[in-house]
């Protein structure tokens, strides 16, 4: 268990890696990844069970699946600094004969990852697959999972999330990313999704929601709340409330910066308001 | 000639069945998912022995798919049912990132695939899917000719590590391969020497050759039969070392001959050793509304035709 202050100063050496990777290959999605920067970071540090090392079935441990693939540079950031592969390697981001590909794969064999992501809509079948294994395993523990709120638009989510009420997984905590925004746009001119809390409940999960996303007291407070309510018949959804582009002033509630990197004057900025906490990379 | 006896025709899809069966006693880390169509995939005897290790998903294939690549994280072994045409077209995305670039241990089991689904149609008569497949890196293809081979390969591959496309149909055929057979993946049967032409078949078509090829003997023509139930990787040596005696190839299968085993044939050949080639397959169309019997006669993919692109191929040999 870390204290919040160590959380914090992880918080903002992820958001520093965040921006140098994606700056560096000028690609890639900072908006998605600075906005689920706490959740990430609380997860991985404060809320899973972890073993040491890395093995693909992951029996006695906690899961967790990025559906939303494309916020991969907070997704390696936080696999690194938690010790999956040395930190170094952040800066092959994208390049060539790089195991970090542009989205999360598992074929160059990243420690960390367990399925490619990245086209959309994906992530919750595999993460409900991997619940079903545990339940086989009798292993008791938790599958998470990530999902960007515009990426509910893809129908496959909504036959995994009527198939685990209906078959009670109840060994799974789902997180909707609920920032307002995709690449085109807000969600609500894009396509309005409507309130999603109700839907989840109408196809039967247990929902609850974190209404600030990037406060890690209120992440953990919500991730251990939503653990509390699993194991109860119903799979859990937790409706996380975030804004993208956090902790960058100028990227925040816009969606500008879903897949766009910054230049260098631009990066300068960045990182002066997210300081070198634990050396950068 | 050697000749080979129809033990009774059944559907290759009961053999998928059987196969199952099998490893529900004999392995248990396979679970099979299936999207509705459990009378048409008959398992319902692995259900009935092995109900924790089933799931049923409903009509919903790309999540079936997405499910199966989940459940292999933790180590299990699943094997997806479904129609072809919903198992491939249907889910490509699904197979090709969840499963395929994923490298995950999914069996995806097709039955009803062809033409020979017969009435239903076009809409349900997937003739693009060996190629859809085949395309895929790491994806083995397998397209076994009668129930006993169809058993044996449902069996094998729950031993082979990594994503395997299991392709079979419905209508009841000609079973005349050994029960006991031992299914070895990517390893091409010779069933029948011969010196004038060599035949490579798959699927339903194997039997067919045979017919033809008994026929093609009694007008005085050796045909040599190659049942190529793995269509990837595909057994390459096997194909050279046929042609190599007999100068001349036609390639029979129940798929479109664009993306299907004759192109694979092809590229081997025209790589290594160029011979004449017909293709046996429908010739980029869909199919249509008919009984198995009528469709195979309609689009060419019966015995006759296959005797006809023999003598057709014979005549371009120099």
């Amino acid at each position: 268990m870390l204290e919040i202050k160590e959380l914090e100063v992880l918080v903002s050496q992820v958001r520093r890696d965040i921006v140098r990777m994606v700056h560096k290959v000028n690609s890639g999605h900072p908006g998605g990844s600075l906005g689920c920067t706490e959740f990430m970071v609380a997860l991985y540090n404060e809320i899973m069970d972890l073993k040491e090392g890395f093995d693909m079935n992951g029996i006695d441990e906690d899961l967790f699946f990025l559906s939303n693939g494309h916020i991969s540079p907070l997704f390696y950031s936080v696999l690194a600094r938690r010790g999956y592969f040395p930190i170094e390697e952040l800066q092959t981001f994208r390049l060539l004969n790089s195991r970090l590909q542009g989205h999360p794969a598992t074929h160059e064999g990243l420690p960390g990852v367990r399925i490619a992501s990245g086209s959309l809509g994906q992530g919750m079948s595999v993460a409900v697959g991997a619940a079903l294994a545990k339940k086989l395993n009798k292993d008791d523990h938790m599958v998470y999972s990530l999902h960007g709120d515009g990426e509910l638009q893809e129908g496959q989510n909504w036959e995994a999330i009527m198939f685990a009420a209906a078959k009670e997984v109840d060994n799974l905590i789902a997180t909707i990313d609920h920032n307002g925004q995709q690449i085109d746009g807000p969600t609500s001119d894009v396509l309005p999704m409507g309130d999603l809390k109700k839907k989840f409940e109408a196809f039967g999960w247990d929902t609850l929601e974190i209404k600030n996303g990037n406060n890690l007291e209120e992440v953990i407070q919500g991730l251990k709340a939503a653990k509390k309510r699993t194991g109860k018949g119903k799979p859990v959804c937790v409706i996380m409330d975030t804004v993208m582009g956090h902790g960058v002033d100028f990227m925040m509630h816009t969606h500008a910066w879903h897949g766009k990197a910054p230049n260098d004057e631009q990066l300068e900025v960045a990182l002066s308001q997210n300081p070198e906490t634990l050396g950068d990379y | 000639m050697k000749k080979y006896i129809d033990q009774g025709k059944k559907d290759t899809r009961s053999g998928y069945g059987a196969g199952m069966t099998v490893l529900g006693r004999t392995n248990p880390k396979v679970v099979a998912l299936c999207a509705d169509l459990v009378g048409s995939l008959k398992i319902q005897e692995f259900i009935n022995e092995n109900p924790e290790r089933f799931f049923q998903v409903g009509i919903a294939e790309a999540n079936m798919m997405g499910i199966a690549a989940g459940l292999t994280i933790g180590g299990y072994i699943p094997f997806t049912g479904t129609f072809a045409n919903f198992s491939t077209g249907r889910v490509y995305d699904q197979i090709r990132q969840s499963i395929a670039y994923s490298h995950k241990n999914v069996k995806i089991c097709a039955s009803h695939a062809g033409i020979t689904l017969g009435e239903d149609g076009a809409t349900h008569q997937i003739l693009e899917d060996i190629g859809l497949m085949k395309m895929l890196p790491g994806m083995t293809v397998i397209n076994p000719c009668d129930f006993n081979q169809t058993k044996a390969a449902t069996i094998a591959i729950a031993e082979h590590e990594g994503p395997v496309y299991l392709r079979f149909g419905r209508p009841a055929v000609a079973n005349f391969t050994p029960a006991d057979q031992n299914f070895e993946i990517g390893k091409a049967l010779l069933l029948n020497e011969g010196t004038d032409v060599t035949i490579v078949a798959t699927g339903h078509l194997v039997w067919q050759s045979l017919l033809a090829a008994e026929n093609l003997e009694s007008q005085g023509i050796s045909a040599e039969v190659i049942n190529i139930h793995t269509i990837k990787p595909l057994d390459e040596e096997a194909i050279i070392n046929s042609v190599k005696k007999t100068g001349a190839i036609v390639t029979a299968e129940e798929h479109n001959y664009l993306g299907g085993l004759g192109e694979s044939v092809a590229r081997t050949l025209t790589t290594r050793y160029p011979v004449p080639q017909e293709f046996i397959a429908t010739k980029d169309t869909f199919g249509e509304s008919g009984t198995p019997d009528q469709l195979m006669e309609k689009y060419g993919l019966n015995n006759k035709a296959i005797e006809k692109a023999v003598v057709g191929v014979l005549k371009r040999k120099t």
